[in-house]
């Protein structure tokens, strides 16, 4: 399988990524190599191998349901560009 | 042509845990804004989330509630977007290995006929912030507190035929998890919300038609009138000659329609990959267990035992178990009435579900408590007043004027059983209407209840009814 100018920039706007245009057959390229690898293991046969969700063979650690977490908006909005109402500004989202 | 709907329901049922599922801040609903949002939910760097166990209780309990496989292992999938109230550019959900899958629930049929209703799979993720857009100048106000509250998503089987269906099926799946404890059912703040996957073929045909979802409904009312409308909607338009697009569409409530949602994003390209921030969820049969001790009697079940037991039809027992605090009332009502089953079902879905509704208040918070009815309606049952006055003091009751007997005396209610009394009334009434007394003697009956009227009146309402009928009947016949 291998990626063109258009599938970059679709992957780069998925990711919200600003990919210059003279760049985009140069990440083509790139990528489809990446995949080009993954084929290769894909060849191989892992009919009896469990998928693996995660490289560390655990379980997940689970917390009992309760609250410790207090309020410390005032120092998290200090690191916000705009606030307002205790509320987080962002530039207008239109659905 | 006739045409078939196929519809399919994703429901979102936030969990009523303390706690949200990856964070140890509050989920209380109504808190100043992102005042219970803290480093984790924010998608501050460092951060890692923590699964809460008490969400994986309640995702257990669902399962086995609806005859679910509780999985072994499950796996946690970050599902990509970007999206202002999503701090990190990702949701915590599950993908291809959900908590529980495989189950079913069975919806009564307005005829009266059972059907199953597959679920496919529910599954635990985290809910967004919440955008607002009203009051400000080109900018979006984000709230954070609801990131990462609980959610448990239920993907039902494309097996609903109709909208009723639809309705049906939320309805039995809204009173389950408020019987389990699991949901608070809350539909005006969002705790309970649905999209609907609605498509229709011709009558016979096998394969499935192109499907529309419509997103974030949040009320039985527009679930029904929304999949009623996009029916009519691609009915049309594939018989105008076009084709059904897949699509995202909203039900604009005001207008009662549905309309395309255009975003940039491509819809379902999620980009779904397991989180490595989290490990496999494993559930142990110890954890089933605790789980299933904790599971109350279900409203199916319940509904059976209303029928053995209190000698209910179907219909009432449905409607006294659909919520579980108002079958709580009954049965404290009937224990406290001393039996009389029927007679308080009848207190319970007319004179308390008529005030309840009426003021737009749930049972849990009426002002005339299973106990205070209950020695109400032993009044009507020992005769001491009839039903008709009984309502008077319930009136009264409601309006905190007093307990039932209280309310009797002061207003001078006791029912009027002394025969020689009935008899000097209903002698005056005879005197007073010759001419309905030649009818009804001439072989008019229907005036006895004009009489028996007539008595009550006379009575103040305190007449006993049934030896009014009785001594007037000997009388008209003499």
């Amino acid at each position: 399988m291998s990626l063109d100018n258009d599938d970059v920039r679709h992957i780069a706007h998925l990711a919200r990524l600003g990919v210059d245009e003279a760049d985009l057959a140069g990440y083509a390229r790139d990528l489809s190599d990446i995949l080009r690898f993954v084929e290769t293991m894909n060849s191989v046969d892992t009919g009896s191998v469990e998928p693996l969700a995660h490289p560390i063979d655990m379980a997940q650690r689970l917390r009992p349901d309760t609250v410790t977490e207090d309020n410390q908006r005032e120092l998290f909005q200090a690191l916000a560009p705009a606030v307002e109402d205790g509320l987080y500004l962002v530039p207008r989202v239109i659905e | 042509m006739q045409w078939e709907t196929v519809i399919g329901l994703e429901i979102h049922a936030q969990l009523a845990t303390r706690s949200k599922i990856f964070s140890g801040a509050s989920t209380a609903y109504g808190a100043q804004p992102n005042t219970q949002a803290c480093a984790v939910d924010l998608g501050l760097p460092g951060v890692l989330p923590v699964l809460n166990a008490g969400a994986v209780n309640m995702a257990i309990r669902f399962g086995l509630a609806t005859g679910c496989t509780i999985a072994p292992r499950s796996v946690f999938a970050r599902k990509n977007y970007f999206y202002p109230d999503l701090p990190k550019g990702y949701q915590i959900s599950q993908y291809e290995l959900p908590v529980v899958h495989d189950g079913a629930v069975t919806i009564e049929l307005p005829d009266g006929e059972e059907k199953r209703i597959g679920i496919t799979r529910a599954h635990l993720e985290e809910d967004a912030g919440k955008s607002l857009h009203e009051g400000f100048e080109g900018v979006t106000g984000i709230d954070l507190n609801r990131a990462g509250t609980p959610l448990l998503e239920i993907v039902s089987e494309p097996d609903l035929g109709s909208a009723d269906e639809a309705v049906a099926y939320m309805r039995k799946i809204h009173s389950l998890v408020r019987y389990l404890g699991i949901c608070d059912g809350n539909m005006q703040e969002g705790s309970f919300r649905c999209d609907a996957n609605v498509s229709v073929r011709p009558a016979g045909q096998e394969s499935l038609g192109t499907r529309t979802e419509i997103k974030n409904v949040n009320s039985f009312r527009f679930v029904e009138k929304a999949i009623a409308f996009e029916v009519e909607r691609q009915i049309d338009v594939i018989e105008s000659g076009g084709a059904v697009i897949q699509e995202t569409r909203l039900y604009d409530a005001v207008n009662n329609e549905t309309r395309s949602m255009r975003t940039k994003e491509e819809a379902n390209d999620y980009r779904y990959f397991p989180d490595p921030d989290l490990l496999p969820l494993v559930i142990d049969e110890a954890a089933i267990e605790e789980a299933r001790s904790m599971l109350p009697e279900l409203p199916d079940a319940r509904k059976a035992r209303f029928v053995e037991q209190y000698g209910l039809s179907a219909a009432d027992a449905s409607l006294l178990t659909a919520a579980r605090e108002t079958a709580d009332y009954y049965e404290a009502l009937v224990e406290a009435v001393g039996g009389e089953a029927k007679l308080a079902a009848n207190w319970v879905m007319g004179e308390l579900a008529g005030a309840l509704n009426r003021e737009g208040m749930e049972i849990g918070a009426s002002p005339v408590s299973p106990a205070d009815l209950g020695a109400l309606l032993r009044r009507i049952s020992d005769n001491t007043i009839s039903g008709k006055i009984a309502k008077d003091v319930f009136d009264a009751m409601w309006r905190g004027e007093g307990d039932a007997d209280s309310i009797i005396d002061a207003r001078g209610l006791r029912q009027l059983t002394d025969s020689s009394a009935i008899e000097g009334m209903i002698d005056e009434v005879i005197a007073a209407n010759p001419a309905q007394v030649e009818q009804y003697r001439a072989g008019k009956d229907k005036l006895l209840g004009f009489f028996v009227g007539q008595v009550m009146k006379a009575s103040g309402g305190k007449a006993n009814p049934a030896q009014v009928n009785e001594i007037l009947r000997r009388k008209l016949a003499e």
